[in-house]
């Protein structure tokens, strides 16, 4: 018996450069999830877990082997308007979650550039915003969740009493199990609007002196900077900061936190926003990037120092301004890599890593800089410091030209004692993976998987790629024919080489 | 020659066309499921690819009259090869048939082999490529199937089937990302022609296997092997009938 080929999709990386066959599984339930979970273990196939499929690398695929798409499990389990505490199945999305709370008052204290991601991925990656220096990452909000376990328990994780698991799973990119519900608390907001002021940054140690300050001072932080110019001019940018109101700030917030108040404009000069991406194609070329990055700095020079109010959504979800704008990159890929840097060595990290992406032929063609600050998950992204996360346009022509210039900046940034965000990453190699998020806490994290998933049930090529190949459950074809070869000779399935573990 | 296929099902790889073409893909570095009657050459040929730390031949043991088990060795070879991104049917056969020869059990099998075999497997690889919106089928056709010779009715039936039938399929698959490929080889040394000795303009397998290769990497075509045999078949469909019932061909 073999998995039904009806189940067999193309699922694809959201950055476009991989993809491939799949057995995807959609469950609506708990018991939908039982079943796809006893499934894979009767084929001695791996599950990968996908929520809104919106990490840019492999986080969610599992090709040949079994994904777990867990975006029809979307009720909202409990919600007290009161208090803000929501309970959710992790196939809601933030963008559910906002229209559902907002006309009570209740925003995400942490959300990402996008409202598509689903909570269970929001707690898989471990998300962060543009507000990490003060709100942390999402997984500080968490009250709770329930966890299903490779052996079927579902189990309900609480901080305080069972921290190993809890700061493992959050930011765990669902290799300990599934998440089947989250309860997490919500930010009371007394206005749908935001109290953003935009600013002006010349060079790289204006841009980060500048969102560091920001950062501190006000809820939001963040800067746009043009990755093309060098010499004095590099680094430069336009950066936004932004606070939520206080109560009477907003002489009518009943009209602004109504959800009809907080949506975007679905077109742009008559032209609607979903033909753009294909309009903007000829553009996304070094040189179209570079005129349309030196008009957004010019536009923002003058805007400097101009205070505004914008809606909640209008601020926090850029990327989904222009539905997906991916497409403008094709037919190549868009790789986005995101570095983190101490705050003593971001600048040489930041400046030298954009210099050797210029000099290589990769011109990142929209970097955008954070302030963050360190967090108690287990394999955290996060340092005391700042990220800038890079945008690059690469043919798979050119893919390992690209992995060269990645391993340069991947050194660089590891030499810094810098870190990297799997959500983003299709690029890191075992090695760097290791040493980014320290050696203890890897070792600490595979033998909390090896106490709750011995069988390595839970793994996905993203696993395999920055950690490796966990048990004969997902063998080789050479090993499944070994096994086959020992199982129609009589062979003892015991004398079988396990490749691992 | 670098090849961008990983995983491939040679459906009558013991020999001949077929061989050639697992040997070709092996050597690329691409794992093969080799699918054929003759488990002796089966493994014969696995046993020249596969190096004692790497395992790239996959025999399966098959005959693809038996259109029942098709979907069970499928799923073997796909299971073996952990997935599947090109598939070749290159089983067939061409029995000698006399002048005067109306024999229905020799044309029965041709129809099996040729044609009724090649859909069962490819249909199934189709499902999945449809799904999968990637992956290249490679059929291959003859330029005996351009027109009706009186030489040996079924076989050219056979192949034009398959060549209708690939074309339809090329048709559905192509919106998907797959891709399907007809080849239509020309005289090739392989024992299916062995009894009919030299033939003008006759290749070996190892050149027709790169040709045909080279022509899958180009998606969604109908390729001739070697080309010419392209001008010798837009000749031969130019001869008006009276012309060409009269040839001995």
């Amino acid at each position: 018996m073999t998995l039904p080929a009806e189940r067999i999709e193309r699922v694809e990386a959201w950055g476009m450069t991989t993809g491939g066959a799949c057995y995807v599984y959609r469950p609506s339930t708990l018991e939908g999830v039982l079943e796809a979970v006893k499934e894979a273990r009767r084929e001695r196939r791996s599950i990968a877990l996908k929520g809104g499929g919106n990490s840019y690398g492999d986080a969610f695929l599992n090709r040949e082997q079994v994904v777990l798409d867990l975006s029809r499990m979307k009720r909202i389990l409990s919600w007290d308007p009161n208090t803000g505490v929501i309970c959710c199945e992790p196939g809601v999305t933030i963008e559910e979650v906002w229209r559902y709370a907002i006309e009570d008052g209740w925003w995400l204290p942490v959300v990402s550039g996008t409202a598509r991601v689903t909570l269970g991925g929001a707690l898989a990656a471990n998300i962060h915003g543009k507000n990490n220096r003060k709100a942390g990452p999402i997984g500080e909000h968490v009250k709770e969740f329930t966890l299903l376990t490779a052996d079927g328990e579902e189990r309900t994780i609480v901080p305080l009493e069972d921290p190993d698991l809890f700061y493992a799973v959050i930011g765990g990119f669902g290799a300990l199990g599934v998440i089947t519900s989250v309860t997490m608390q919500l930010k009371r907001v007394h206005s749908g609007l935001l109290d953003v002021e935009a600013h002006v940054a010349r060079n790289w140690a204006e841009a980060l002196d500048k969102v560091a300050h920001l950062a501190d001072a006000w809820d939001y932080a963040v800067g746009w900077i043009d990755g093309f110019p060098s010499g004095a001019n590099s680094g430069r940018g336009v950066l936004h900061s932004a606070r939520y109101l206080d109560e009477c700030e907003d002489p009518h917030p009943e009209e602004t936190l109504r959800v009809e108040a907080q949506q975007i404009s679905d077109s742009v000069l008559g032209i609607p926003k979903r033909v753009l991406p294909r309009l903007m194609r000829p553009f996304t070329r070094p040189l179209g990037m570079r005129l349309i990055n030196a008009m957004k700095f010019r536009a923002g020079r003058r805007e400097a120092g101009h205070r505004f109010r914008q809606s909640l959504v209008a601020f926090n979800f850029l990327l989904d301004s222009i539905p997906n704008w991916k497409h403008a990159y094709r037919p190549a890929g868009l790789v986005q890599y995101q570095v983190f840097a101490p705050l003593d060595a971001a600048q040489q990290v930041f400046s030298e890593a954009t210099r050797a992406a210029k000099e290589q032929g990769f011109p990142p063609f929209l970097c955008v800089l954070k302030r963050h600050r360190p967090d108690a998950f287990l394999l955290s992204h996060a340092v005391d410091g700042f990220s800038l996360a890079m945008d690059f346009r690469v043919h798979s022509l050119r893919w390992e030209a690209f992995r060269r210039l990645a391993d340069e900046m991947t050194e660089l940034t590891l030499s810094a004692g810098g870190r990297f965000y799997l959500a983003k990453d299709s690029v890191l190699r075992r090695g760097q993976f290791r040493q980014a998020v320290g050696a203890e806490a890897l070792e600490r994290f595979l033998a909390l998987k090896a106490s709750v998933d011995p069988e390595g049930l839970f793994w996905s090529e993203m696993w395999r790629r920055v950690v490796g190949e966990w048990t004969p459950l997902l063998p080789s074809a050479e090993h499944r024919a070994d096994e086959r070869e020992a199982r129609e000779t009589g062979a003892d399935a015991e004398d079988i080489p396990k490749p691992f573990w | 020659m670098e090849h961008p296929w990983r995983k491939a099902i040679i459906v009558g790889a013991s020999g001949g066309i077929g061989e050639q073409i697992a040997l070709a893909l092996a050597q690329s570095g691409c794992s093969v499921a080799l699918v054929g009657r003759n488990e002796a050459a089966l493994q014969r040929i696995a046993t020249a690819v596969n190096r004692a730390d790497s395992r790239l031949a996959f025999p399966i043991v098959h005959d693809v009259r038996d259109v029942d088990t098709v979907s069970a060795a499928f799923a073997q070879a796909v299971e073996a090869l952990g997935g599947i991104d090109l598939i070749v049917y290159a089983a067939g056969v061409m029995p000698m048939i006399g002048p005067t020869e109306y024999d229905t059990d020799k044309d029965i099998e041709m129809i099996a082999v040729n044609f009724v075999g090649a859909v069962a497997w490819i249909n199934l690889a189709a499902k999945r490529f449809e799904r999968a919106e990637e992956g290249t089928i490679v059929g291959i056709g003859s330029v005996s199937g351009d027109r009706g010779r009186k030489g040996n009715p079924v076989y050219g039936a056979t192949k034009a089937a398959l060549e209708n039938y690939l074309e339809s399929l090329r048709n559905r698959l192509a919106p998907h990302g797959a891709s399907v490929v007809t080849v239509k080889p020309g005289p090739v040394e392989t024992s299916m022609a062995a009894p009919r000795g030299r033939l003008p303009g006759m290749i070996s397998a190892q050149r027709a296997a790169a040709l045909i290769l080279r022509a899958a990497r180009r998606k969604n075509v109908t390729a001739y092997i070697p080309w010419r045999w392209w001008l010798v078949s837009k000749i031969i469909r130019l001869i008006p009938s009276p012309i060409f019932r009269r040839l001995k061909i």
